[in-house]
């Protein structure tokens, strides 16, 4: 009673899954996209057929069927291509990518798109907590709900959320922007250094020096920019949040330096 | 890390459970390799109460006594059963050290749970009409073959894969955890709780009794102190949020219901999905996909949310 693709996975001695796989040589190419059903593959082995695709055959354009939550799927892949995967996702989906347009029509786990470098990511469903993690550039999307801390420690991007969201988004974010058009959780934009968010529905709290700010003809157009280019209609009245800045202390002194100049 | 799972049947007719949990449970063998543990609620043959009981850990000393002595101390619980007055219809012997009896008896149950565990090295993992706790070291799918759980129809149940990190690796440390003397109840964990030992000694004074170490304990000993207070089960998980700290996912179980609660930095994972006929949670979803073959739609449940559903 092995779970999925379970016993065939073999372990090297420091604990890395499958250190001899091979790309299974599996996909359909027609007409420059490449198709594949991983129901019957491992993880290591999905990944390994997605990288030959597009990093050996030059493929542009890659299918994947039944990934069935599995994690860590469509990681680190640092090339302008795009992959559709039909189905869920399970945790650390599309993370550390550079580049890809991917499309995933379920669900995706615990931290999707962590360290996101470039590219866009459009989830149909919901997705966990950590979502957009340490983001740093692209667009994110997800037209479900998503948990708690979504963009936490966020560098760049954008991150677009149609459904309600948990606690203690954009913690620590530094940079970047989160549309969120439903209601929020606590502690919203916690210790936030920079960067914007706007939400459509409730803010249940808001975090240590986040505040609201005023909504300015750029904010405007750029909420209308992404609103068209994903389909979503027209922005909707949004609140907007930027960082006080109160927590800033840059200009103090160390204990060391202030004996110095006393 | 810890990995939990639950499953809950609307209908309210047997399905096999067993089966089902180790298909969930040995999907999620990465995230706790060091013990596998069951809360199972079947329909007992006879309709009578039923106990499971280990009288040996995996630490205790294999020594030369060893097979002796579990052979008194098994003798010494049925004579101390019969001596009680219940009536014992059959002893199952699952490993060398677990069993399973089934009896009829209409008296004190914390009488009996506390007669049994005053025989050394004794502890009695479950007592009620349909809850079984089976745990054991190892996954999911050795502990299944060991207990031979494939032959288990029940409504529902809840499963744990742990991976320790508050206390030993023996079978006491291992969840699912009853609520001793409160029949019928369970509890699963994933998470740290951080106010253990004031609610330990608070719980202790109490009369409660712990087996082990480990912080989720407390948990199932909170919940049956609140339920003999008069609690349901949703309000005595509602008030656990206040009153236990650390970080925590954890799912309840009565003979009827299945309740889930998270903390409030919902820093514990938990997937939930819901269909017309069953009710089903993991830490991860691709334990619900070892039971749903299709494509589902699945949630994170926010912070200090309290979901409970009942057979």
């Amino acid at each position: 009673m092995a779970a999925v693709g379970e016993r065939q996975i073999a372990y090297d001695a420091r604990g890395l899954a499958e250190p001899f796989a091979e790309a299974p040589r599996i996909a359909r190419v027609e007409d420059g996209v490449a198709t594949f059903d991983a129901a019957e593959l491992t993880t290591r082995t999905i990944n390994l057929e997605l990288r030959r695709l597009l990093y050996e055959e030059g493929v542009r354009e890659v299918v994947v069927q039944n990934p069935a939550s599995r994690h860590s799927l469509g990681v680190g892949i640092l090339t302008r291509c795009k992959i559709r995967f039909e189905g869920s996702l399970g945790y650390f989906g599309c993370g550390l990518i550079d580049g890809p347009e991917i499309h995933v029509t379920g669900r995706v786990g615990w931290s999707a798109c962590e360290n996101m470098m470039s590219g866009v990511v459009v989830v149909d469903g919901n997705a966990g907590s950590l979502t957009g993690a340490a983001l740093r550039g692209g667009d994110l999307v997800i037209r479900g709900r998503v948990g708690a801390r979504t963009g936490i420690d966020q560098k760049g991007g954008t991150i677009i959320v149609c459904g309600d969201a948990g606690s203690m988004n954009g913690f620590m974010m530094q940079r970047g922007r989160q549309i969120i058009l439903g209601d929020v959780g606590a502690g919203l934009g916690d210790s936030m250094y920079d960067g914007t968010i706007y939400v459509g529905g409730t803010v249940k709290s808001l975090g240590i020096d986040c505040v609201p700010g005023e909504l300015t003809e750029a904010d405007r157009e750029f909420l209308a920019r992404k609103f068209r280019i994903y389909g979503l209609g027209s922005p909707p009245a949004l609140q907007k949040f930027v960082c006080g800045k109160q927590l800033y202390n840059y200009d103090s002194l160390e204990p060391a330096e202030r004996k110095l100049v006393i | 890390m810890c990995g939990i799972a639950g499953i809950i049947y609307r209908d309210g007719a047997a399905h096999p459970i067993g089966d089902e949990m180790t298909r969930m449970l040995q999907s999620m063998k990465h995230r706790g390799p060091d013990s596998t543990g069951y809360a199972l609620y079947g329909t007992p043959e006879n309709g009578g109460l039923v106990m499971r009981y280990k009288l040996a850990d995996a630490n205790t000393p294999r020594d030369f006594e060893f097979e002796e002595r579990l052979r008194r101390h098994r003798v010494e619980v049925e004579a101390r059963l019969a001596g009680l007055g219940a009536r014992i219809h059959e002893v199952e012997e699952e490993t060398p050290y677990a069993f399973r009896v089934t009896f009829d008896y209409d008296g004190d149950l914390k009488l009996l749970a506390d007669l049994v565990e005053n025989i050394p090295e004794a502890e009695v993992l479950s007592l009620g009409r349909s809850l079984e706790i089976v745990k054991d070291l190892g996954d999911a799918d050795s502990v299944h073959d060991q207990y031979g759980l494939s032959e288990f129809t029940g409504t529902h149940g809840i499963g744990h894969v742990r991976m320790a990190t508050e206390s030993e690796v023996d079978i006491a440390g291992a969840h699912p955890y009853w609520a001793y003397p409160y029949s019928d109840v369970a509890v699963v964990h994933n998470g740290q709780l951080t106010n253990y030992f004031m609610w330990r000694r608070r719980l202790e004074r109490a009369g409660r009794r712990f087996m082990s170490e480990c912080d989720s304990e407390i948990i199932a000993v909170y919940l049956a102190e609140e339920m003999t207070k008069g609690a349901s089960l949703r309000e005595a998980m509602n008030s656990s949020l206040d009153e236990l700290d650390g970080v925590f996912t954890y799912i309840a179980v009565t003979r009827d219901e299945l309740g889930v609660a998270k903390d409030e930095l919902a820093a514990k994972p938990l997937v939930l999905y819901e269909s017309d006929e069953l009710v089903a949670l993991a830490s991860e979803e691709i334990a619900i996909r070892q039971l749903v073959g299709h494509e589902i739609d699945t949630y994170d449940p926010f912070e200090r949310e309290v979901l409970v559903w009942q057979r």
